[in-house]
């Protein structure tokens, strides 16, 4: 269930081993049965470490989430509270353990701080004369967390908004821990390159964190040759355009939270056992896990979603033919043969039934026949349940719909190339008249002002305006938001440089091939992403061609070398490739991952890449968290 | 080489010798005679309390510490109250245990470090007699008083005292006692003429020895072993009794026919005693007494006392200093005259093949034949750990060496580290070191406790080079002789402030792992601030600076150290602390000079402390976060009136910011709220709290036309906007007829495309075709299609020759549709193409 972890350049399934250690380790402290009360945010996260079986075997009997008043009554000797750092869940803890007090049954009581113990906390627990009756305090180290075989993320929701927003670069300095971790399993990384304030940041405490653990150095030949880190505000672009891969179209539409998605149930039905067709459909979405588990999805995820279609076709022509493989069966060492192969057929048949299903919800709401976005999609499907009548059914009363995820992508297109990004636009407004959802608006309104350096202040007025009277004066805190990240602003001086970056990177390319890509261009269609263009230039030919580029995006640009222990220093192989480290602080997409795998596949390359993140991003989750609702009375 | 048994003794099977470890430095007058002793196992150092050579009532005792070899460490006139008894703790700390029940603590350098009370019942009784005894919880302290109570401490360090139970019959001190520790807990093994008691917690139990034959004698006194495994027993009729401490069994009982009590007894016992025995001191006689009821008898010529060790006992006296011990086996295998144990072969042979005797051969092909070679360079690497001389061990090492020559795969592992170890103890037996350490007792202590010893007793160039030596790791080497070296070294008072700095960094600089802060918080302890932040300086991690900095009242630069160190929790720590050290005003002052601090406060007060969070703002003069701030707190309120008040609190604070579009927009949330809160009374609409939209919607929807109008004019909202809006508001509630004349009220700003679709969505595909003809030509064909008119669709797209547009027309035929429109379309999408 981990092993996709391992089949990497680098084996992150040791970093989840060593987290796994650790929470036995921390388990076994607190010897006799015991509860866990969860801080609810955390067991997203908690779930890519461990399984509920890993808690089970170390005799955790129940689970409640944490909430004020009573602890529910459980017969165990041990409560422990994992919790993050915060003071109002120490607050509900101390409503906890203070109404536990008056019941007879004495329990052991112990906490849990992910991902760091914090004396304010502690300080918190003391005011409210709860502090002695904890019998453990202790810290789960969780920063970086296993994602996918090339993915970690600190799955910190906040961390943009904190950083940019508020000031707040907690975030950084987790980050800069689980580097150390990161590094204390893998070795020391030579180089490290990055580019934003965050960034200097985050290189800045490692430098120093080192100098602090001087003396207990790793003897470990170092795995990764390089870290990049990138803020995220160097690029608030990308993240705002709708992302065109298989994996981005699904986080787009459904939203895919801790490497799952909830996805409507409808579609699956067919798949349910014969008997019990003509039963309600049901109602609770499909949670589908989403990783390189899963051969077809690791094959597919990161295509541009107009070749999914001829995709899934391919793949299901073989597995028809694999199927029907029985039939030239004639020995009974042929048959055995064809059975022990069939759970693997089955699983493959069954999760190419899932994606179909998938890709057919999302074509309803993205395609549009006799556009530019016609879709091929004509999977024979004769070994598959899926009735598509019905989906043909569901296509025809989208239309109105993946109409307006037409238009949509035109206007994106359209500011990302330049086009009238200095004028009031039209789509935009007619979106506002009808009111389509807010966020929606706010990605369209900060893409153009970020294509544009700052709008207009007449134009600026005008936008936020429209927006205060459809939607509600109350979001004018958000709209201030917006303002200070940077999203949204005014234009201060004349020059638009926008169009010397594009130039420069060559963000827009007109033949971007989503068949059989070239260029990382295909993940947006077009778009090629800046945070990924930066990458792929820091590789070849290096920064000191892009200096002027560099400039204009905000932060200083930097490269820093650790020394590395003497005998460690690697030699490579003719013809090896580098590995490299990209950490996005504040948040990377799904598309941007796709881009930066298709740079490791490419075949002179010369570099592999593992990506790192405070959060797995997209337009619509980042606007969210930047956003702020005044809480009525 | 042929007199190493010269000083053995028979007992029983096996042998014991005597050897001298050194001959004492100190310079004693009349020996130990009336001096209190306490001497450390493991070769510790040897406390005395000298009584006044003429006792006047001036005249006061004399408090001396010596290394084992008799050198002076410390000497003082003792000022403080009577002593009953001195001992040592395991971290060689001095304990003098005074007739009162105070328990004084010294270093090793005679240096005051604190005191604690055996409890107050002791100080009116005081204590008669007490013991000092070691156990896995550390040292402990036992006294019995003149009530005749005992009471234990099991730790000094934790200290716990507990009062046991009185003892039946007992007046005065019992004969003799002991301190015993069994099953995880400490008792006393207490003797009151013929009875024997085992005191606990709780009770008081009569016990008796198995098998003591003169039952009715009284014991004189007991010896409990150094693992407090055994137990040894002296009656007055002169009988010793041995057995184990649990009392369960009895190895022996021997006549010493010396009916005197003794001064001392001791256990001499070595792991893997073949003859364990008694060591008993009289005046003038020591006698060793077997298992095997044969005794040895030394005639003493001194003041001595022994010190009982894990394999043997040291006697100390005035002018010598001995270790007697049952000759180890290995040694005995090799050394006995005429053996011809591997191991002696092994010795001989070598010595041969010194002399370049072909015997060598001889005595080699021997021990092959029987194909012992490994056992006898086994034998002879294992004795040359017991020998102390150190010309016999190389003499044994060198035999061994000779003898793995002719062995191939014999592991170097044990002679190597043999050889390792002997080179240390030879290095810590030195007379200037004086630590006669065995090498059993040195395995048994660990070079970390050794090095620890070596510390305590300044001696850290010695213990850095074995540490070098031993190529201890070092974070638990090297840096940690250093890091005591410094916090020894600020405390020396007559060095300025700066040359004690430079020195530490110098010395400390290349070392790993230093904690500087703890050297930092040593000076601290000592008074000298200033040193203390000096040496903070070097300390690389921040976060061990700050509680030190904080504790000195350096708060700023705590705080900038916290900030340094990237660590919020470490920052939210010195914040809170400046919140309750500086007023208001100062602390405000001193965040706004550290921006991080500053920011984060702002997130701790925005969760925490509203009213904080606004004068911070004040203070700041951001009137931006006020404005927001007022706007966040006007939705808190129910009550109407103090929302526009907070909304107009906004707007100034807006204004001050120069921020127009804000001011104008919250001046206009203000206005709508009137308006709203005006139609909600007279109309009984429930507006307040919608957005402009939504409220137009709503009148729009309730036939409000006149005040939607007004609206509409008052907050200028955009024609196309308004249009849209009014159109989707008539769609919806089906006024069709109120929609025409909308649409034919003036030129529509969004076209009648949207006219079309927002009828077909509600099903009405009637009134739709109303404004299919007003539709521009380029929406022609979308409003075509929308209300399913594939033909008109068809024509419009064929007179407007546009490929795709035809496309599209053709994707939504069915095999239903006419053929002759089919075709139709096919030819005009060709003839657009070749254009």
């Amino acid at each position: 269930m981990s092993a996709h972890l391992s089949y990497g350049r680098v084996n992150l399934n040791i970093l989840r081993e060593a987290a796994r250690k650790e929470l036995r380790e921390f388990l076994d402290k607190c010897a006799g049965s015991k509860a866990i009360v969860w801080d609810e945010y955390l067991t997203g996260p908690f779930g890519l470490i461990a399984q509920y079986s890993l808690l089970k075997e170390h005799e955790v009997e129940k689970m409640f989430t944490l909430k004020g008043g009573r602890l529910p009554a459980a017969d165990v000797k041990n409560i422990i509270f994992f919790v993050r750092p915060r003071l109002e869940l120490m607050d509900i803890i101390a409503e906890n353990v203070i109404s536990e007090d008056k019941m007879h049954s004495p329990r052991d009581f112990h906490i849990l701080f992910v991902p760091r113990r914090s004396m304010l906390c502690e300080q918190r627990l003391k005011e409210q004369g709860v502090l002695g009756s904890f019998i453990n305090i202790d810290e789960y180290i969780l920063d970086l967390i296993p994602y996918d075989g090339d993915l970690l993320s600190m799955e910190s929701e906040g961390a943009f908004r904190e950083c940019y927003l508020e000031s707040d670069q907690t975030s950084l300095y987790h980050t800069a821990k689980g580097l150390m971790t990161l590094q204390a399993l893998y070795g020391t990384i030579p180089q490290i390159f990055g580019k934003g304030e965050c960034a200097r940041h985050v290189a800045n405490m490692m430098l120093r964190m080192k100098r602090e653990f001087a003396g207990s150095q790793t003897q470990i030949l170092p795995v990764f040759d390089s870290l990049l880190l990138l803020d995220r505000n160097i690029d608030l672009l990308t993240p705002l355009a709708t992302q065109l891969t298989y994996e981005g179209l699904i986080d787009e539409v459904y939203g895919i939270t801790n490497g799952y998605a909830k996805l409507p149930p409808e579609k699956f039905a067919a798949q349910k056992k014969q008997g019990e067709v003509g039963k309600d459909l049901p109602t609770e979405p499909k949670k589908m896990q989403l990783n390189s588990a899963e051969e077809l999805y690791a094959e597919i995820r990161d295509k541009n979603f107009n070749a999914i279609g001829a995709a899934l076709s391919k793949k299901a022509k073989i597995i028809s033919a694999a199927f029907e493989e029985r039939h030239n069966a004639k020995t009974v060492g042929e048959i055995k043969q064809f059975v022990s192969q069939l759970p693997h057929m089955q699983a493959a048949r069954s999760s190419l039934a899932n994606h179909t299903s998938i890709a057919e919800l999302i074509k309803d709401i993205t395609s549009e026949k006799n556009s530019l976005y016609s879709f091929s999609f004509h999977v024979q499907l004769t070994t598959l349940h899926s009735s598509f009548i019905y989906l043909f059914y569901l296509y025809l009363t989208r239309q109105v719909t993946s109409e307006a995820f037409f238009d949509n992508l035109t206007v994106e297109q359209e500011f990302m190339t330049g086009v009238d990004t200095d004028k009031v636009n039209t789509y935009i407004e007619d979106c506002i008249a009808q009111k389509d959802p807010l966020i929606k608006i706010l990605r369209l309104v900060c893409m153009q002002s970020v294509c544009n350096n700052g709008l207009k202040q007449k134009i600026l007025d005008y936008y936020k305006r429209e927006i205060l009277q459809t939607y509600g004066y109350e979001h004018m805190l958000t709209l201030n938001n917006l303002e200070k990240t940077g999203l949204l602003k005014p234009q201060t001086s004349t020059r638009n440089n926008y169009p010397t970056i594009r130039k420069t990177l060559k963000l827009w390319m007109e033949d971007a091939n989503e068949q059989n890509p070239n260029d990382i261009s295909y993940v947006y269609s077009g778009y090629a992403p800046l945070s990924i263009r930066l990458t792929q230039v820091l590789a070849r030919p290096g920064w000191r061609s892009i200096e002027e580029v560099l400039k204009m995006l905000p932060g200083p640009h930097f490269e820093e070398r650790q020394q590395l222990p003497a005998g460690l220093h690697k030699k490579r192989q003719q013809g090896e490739n580098r590995t490299t480290l990209v950490f996005f602080l504040g948040g990377v997409t799904y598309a941007e991952v796709a881009a930066l795998r298709f740079l490791s596949q490419m075949e002179d390359g010369g570099t592999e890449y593992i990506i790192a993140t405070t959060k797995l991003i997209n337009g619509t989750s980042w606007i969210k968290s930047l956003m702020d609702r005044p809480e009525a009375p | 080489m042929a007199f190493i048994t010269a000083n053995w003794n028979p007992l029983g099977e096996a042998f014991y010798r005597k050897i001298e470890l050194y001959e004492m430095g100190w310079s004693l007058r009349d020996g130990l005679k009336e001096c209190l002793v306490a001497a450390a196992p493991y070769g510790g150092p040897i406390a005395l309390l000298r009584q006044p050579q003429r006792p006047s009532s001036s005249a006061r005792p004399q408090l001396e510490i010596y290394s084992s070899s008799g050198a002076n460490m410390a000497s003082f006139p003792w000022k403080s109250g009577p002593v009953r008894q001195l001992g040592w703790t395991v971290c060689d700390d001095l304990l003098c245990i005074q007739e009162d029940g105070t328990v004084l603590i010294y270093d090793l350098f005679g240096a005051f470090k604190r005191h604690f009370s055996m409890g107050n019942e002791v100080v009116q009784n005081q204590v008669l007699e007490a013991k000092v005894f070691h156990s896995p919880y550390g040292t402990g302290v036992a006294i019995v008083t003149g009530a005749s109570r005992f009471t234990l401490a099991t730790n000094i360090d934790d200290l716990k005292l507990r009062r046991l139970p009185e003892v039946p019959g007992l007046q005065g001190a019992p004969s003799c006692w002991a301190v015993l520790t069994q099953d995880r807990q400490t008792k006393v093994l207490l003797a009151n003429r013929a009875d024997l008691y085992i005191l606990d917690n709780t009770s008081c139990t009569p016990v008796t020895p198995p098998g003591l034959s003169l039952q009715s004698c009284s014991i004189v006194n007991m010896a409990v072993s150094f693992s407090y495994k055994y137990l040894a027993l002296f009656t007055d009729s002169g009988h010793l009794w041995m057995g184990s401490a649990n009392l369960k069994d009895k190895l022996s009982e021997v006549d010493t026919k010396v009916r005197t009590p003794p001064k001392q007894m001791v256990w001499c016992r070595r792991p893997k005693s073949q003859q364990p025995s008694v060591v008993i001191m009289w005046d003038r006689l020591l006698l060793v007494a077997g298992e095997c009821t044969d005794t040895i008898q030394y005639t003493l010529d001194e003041e001595s006392v022994c010190v009982a060790e894990l394999d043997g006992v040291r006697i100390v006296g005035g002018s010598r200093h001995e270790l007697l011990q049952e000759v180890p086996s290995a040694c005995q295998d090799i050394f006995k005259i005429a053996s011809m144990a591997p191991g002696a072969l092994l010795l001989e042979a070598h010595k041969e093949y010194e002399k370049s005797s072909q015997k060598a051969d001889e005595y080699l092909r021997e021990i092959k034949e029987q194909s012992v070679l490994g056992e006898a360079v086994r034998q002879c690497v294992e004795a040359a750990g017991y020998e102390h001389e150190p010309e016999t061990q190389k003499t044994l090492l060198r035999a061994a060496s000779f003898g793995k020559c002719f062995l191939s795969n014999y592991p170097p592992e044990p002679f190597v580290s043999m050889c390792r170890d002997l080179k240390v103890l030879n290095s810590v037996r030195e007379y200037t070191v004086g630590i006669p350490l065995t090498h059993t007792q040195y395995k048994q202590m660990t070079v970390q406790v050794l090095i620890d010893r070596l510390v305590y007793r300044k001696l850290y160039p010695l213990a850095i080079e074995i540490c070098r030596y031993l190529k201890t790791p070092e974070y638990q080497g090297v840096s940690r002789v250093l890091k005591h070296w410094a916090c020894c070294k600020v405390q020396q008072k007559e060095e300025p402030d700066e040359s004690i700095a430079h020195a530490v960094s110098v010395k400390l600089g290349e070392a790993a792992g230093i904690s500087y802060s703890e050297i930092a918080a040593r000076a601290y302890e000592c008074g000298r601030t200033e040193l203390a932040i000096k040496l903070l300086e070097f300390e690389p991690r921040s976060g061990e600076q700050v509680p030190l900095l904080l504790k000195m009242k350096r708060s700023q630069l705590a705080l900038s150290k916290a900030i340094e160190s990237g660590d919020t929790d470490l920052v939210y720590t010195v914040v809170t602390y400046l919140k309750n050290e500086m007023n208001r005003g100062d602390f405000f002052m001193t965040l706004r000079n550290q921006p991080v601090a500053l920011s984060l406060y702002r997130q701790f007060c925005k969760h925490q402390e509203q009213d904080t969070l606004k004068d911070l703002f004040n203070q700041d003069d951001d009137h931006q976060e006020l404005g927001n701030f007022y706007v966040k707190a006007s939705y808190k309120e129910k009550k109407l009136e103090a929302r526009l008040s907070l909304l107009q609190s906004a707007v100034d604070e807006y204004n001050k910011a120069k921020n127009e579009f804000a001011a104008k927009a919250t001046e206009e949330e203000m206005k709508l709220l009137r308006f709203q809160r005006r139609l909600d009374e007279e109309m009984g609409e429930a507006l307040l709290g919608l957005s402009l939209q939504e409220t137009l919607h709503a009148l729009l929807t309730s036939n409000f036309h006149k005040q939607a109008e007004q609206l509409y004019r008052d907050f200028r909202v955009p024609d196309k906007r308004y249009w849209w809006l009014k159109l989707t508001a008539l769609a919806e509630k089906d006024d069709w007829e109120e929609m025409e004349k909308f649409a034919k009220s003036k030129k529509s700003p969004i076209g009648y495309l949207p006219f079309v679709e927002v009828c077909v969505k509600q099903h009405n595909k009637y009134e739709a075709k109303k404004y299919v003809s007003k539709v521009t030509p380029e929406q022609k064909v979308k409003a075509h299609l929308a209300i399913g008119d594939l033909e008109g669709a068809a024509e419009a797209a064929i007179e407007r020759r546009s490929e795709g547009e035809i496309s599209t027309v053709l994707s939504r035929c069915s095999p239903t549709t006419d053929r002759a429109l089919l075709e139709r379309l096919n030819r005009a999408r060709s003839t657009a193409a070749k254009k």
